[in-house]
């Protein structure tokens, strides 16, 4: 029976890349998925777009390919990504160049287009799904929208000869769907199969997450080699039990409970996993040991997809300016929550509004809060940390320097004072129907 | 004792809403998640942290439990001032939480 091997070469943006040129070079792989696109990542993507038309695409797809593509020439290894991110056919044509610098003349490049949604979003009567108001009252603060688009134009690529298929707002799992329904022919109805791929998918996106990566815990849960990580292979039949496990040798593990945080990841109703491909069930998915460092999962199924397409969308809503700096010895709780207090004031009496601002101490209760951290010991050490939304650049500068101006004019003994102030692009989502968003194939030859 | 003695967990956000799961290091122990951590007592536990109803998954196939926190984040995971704007340190949390120990059975 036919296998497909299938490997997670990335789980976000900036993700390692040798854990990928390892997966390619011993990874016997038919498919390496680099998975590098969250709703934020796409929105910056279309801002460096509007400056540079030739630009919009990941930042490291120069750095990954460069680094990949040799060892996927000589393995026969076929590339699907997401790093068109808001520009595909720019990222396709930058893949061309850099395949022709590394002497690979007839390289097939896929991109895919179609998922930038901007125009449709902002010419119809399409509601925020978060706030419930109109996406056209965003007016120009919009800068992305773009729909999650599924498995069909990825498999529509493979049937074309593609060595490498670009992408842009794809779902994260539907980058291994679409290998595995051209590899098997599953058909975009096929929906227990387009299930059983979207559980593959999930467990293989985040790369070395269900390798070993986000799971060490010394003492408690041990993960050997875990500077040398080395990322996933999913062995998929056409039917019964995906395997997972990684490269012989590399860093981290398999196990049955890596597997199963990894399933669990980011999922809200584990019966009902909405993708563009299908509704995934995992609610019946069995985990079992098959070996060291392998697991073998089943059980996954699906219904029929949902009729819209959910649309990511990305707008400009004002800065964020923050500020810290650290107490240490005795005394360190008390003078830096005085610290906090003081800038807070300060703040407020320069017309920041009380809501907008928001104190911390790093080490005491930054993460959960005052009743949670109550039992804790005291500290050695706490470092201040000010956050507050401003309307404009300006402000949210002033933010920091009323931080780092507590050095001349705060507590005693603060030290290691820093500032930093951004834009925010704030993440909501719409829903479009499926046949407002025709997605296209191109292919250029390098 | 604490949950961690005998579960793990990862937790993880889509926008406003965080999921945390809890799975019993060994089969056995998953009814004792299932009779302890309640919807409940997770809501009470990050009384707040989480403004919305909390909600409980059952997955006895692989003995564990995945919460659904809503109401996370004041606005978002972009526009929150928290330092975890992603709620991914909340496992933690909820595996420091005590559970009646279970005497002979560890």
């Amino acid at each position: 029976m036919k296998t497909v091997r299938i490997g997670g070469g990335a789980g976000f943006a900036g993700d390692r890349i040798e854990p990928a040129v390892e997966l390619a070079t011993h990874g016997a792989l038919d498919y390496l998925v680099f998975e590098c696109l969250a709703e934020r990542t796409i929105a910056l993507a279309q801002e460096a777009r509007a400056n540079d038309p030739s630009r919009g695409f990941d930042p490291m797809l120069e750095r990954r390919l460069q680094a990949v593509l040799p060892a996927c020439r000589e393995r026969g290894v076929t590339i699907v990504t997401n790093m068109g991110a808001a520009n595909p056919g720019g990222a396709g044509e930058r893949a061309c160049d850099i395949a022709r610098g590394l002497g690979w003349r007839g390289l097939k490049v896929a991109t895919v287009s179609g998922d930038d949604v901007y125009d449709v979003v902002m010419a119809g009567e399409f509601v925020i799904a978060e706030t419930g108001e109109p996406v056209s009252k965003l007016k120009d603060r919009l800068i992305a929208a773009n729909a999650y688009i599924g498995a069909e134009p990825i498999v529509q690529a493979l049937s074309q000869g593609a060595q490498l298929v670009i992408t842009g707002r794809a779902a994260d799992p539907s980058l291994f769907v679409g290998p595995l329904a051209y590899s098997f022919g599953w058909r975009p109805d096929a929906w227990p199969e387009l299930g059983r791929g979207t559980l593959v998918g999930h467990l293989l996106e985040c790369a070395g997450q269900v390798t070993g990566g986000y799971f060490a815990d010394p003492g408690c849960k041990g993960v050997p080699g875990l500077d040398r990580l080395g990322f996933p292979i999913a062995e998929v039949p056409n039917e019964g039990p995906i395997i997972i496990t990684k490269v012989r040798g590399s860093g981290g593990l398999v196990t049955m409970a890596t597997c199963k945080e990894q399933l669990l990841y980011e999922i809200h109703d584990p019966s009902a996993y909405l993708t563009p491909d299908t509704i995934a069930d995992f609610s019946r998915v069995t985990i079992s040991d098959a070996g060291h460092d392998r697991v073998a999962v089943e059980g996954a199924t699906g219904r029929p997809r949902p009729d819209d397409l959910k649309v990511s969308l990305g707008y400009r809503d004002g800065f964020i300016g923050e500020g810290q700096i650290s107490y240490a010895g005795s005394g360190a709780q008390p003078r830096g929550r005085l610290a906090a207090e003081v800038a807070r004031n300060r703040l407020e009496r320069a017309g920041i509004p009380p809501g907008d601002i928001r104190c911390d101490l790093i080490g005491i209760s930054a993460l959960h809060g005052a009743t949670l951290s109550a039992a804790a010991g005291e500290p050695y050490e706490v470092r201040v940390r000010v956050a507050a939304r401003a309307p404009s650049r300006e402000v949210a500068y002033r933010i920091g320097e009323e931080i780092e101006s507590l050095y001349t004019n705060g507590p005693a003994g603060g030290g290691g004072a820093t500032r930093s102030f951004r834009e925010v692009i704030a993440i909501a989502s719409t829903f479009i129907p499926r046949d407002l968003v025709p997605c296209s194939v191109r292919i250029e030859v390098a | 004792m604490k949950l961690r003695q005998i579960a793990h967990g990862r937790s993880g956000d889509k926008g406003t809403i965080a999921n945390i799961s809890l799975i019993a290091f060994r089969a056995g122990d998953y009814s004792r998640l299932v009779a302890h951590v309640t919807a409940a007592r997770v809501r009470e536990r990050f009384a707040g942290l989480v403004t919305g109803e909390v909600r409980r998954y059952e997955m006895p196939s692989i003995g564990a439990l995945n919460f659904v926190l809503h109401g996370m984040a004041d606005g978002g995971v972009t526009r929150t001032l928290a330092l975890d704007a992603h709620g991914k340190s909340l496992s933690s949390a909820l595996l420091d939480m005590e559970i009646p120990d279970a005497g002979a059975s560890r």
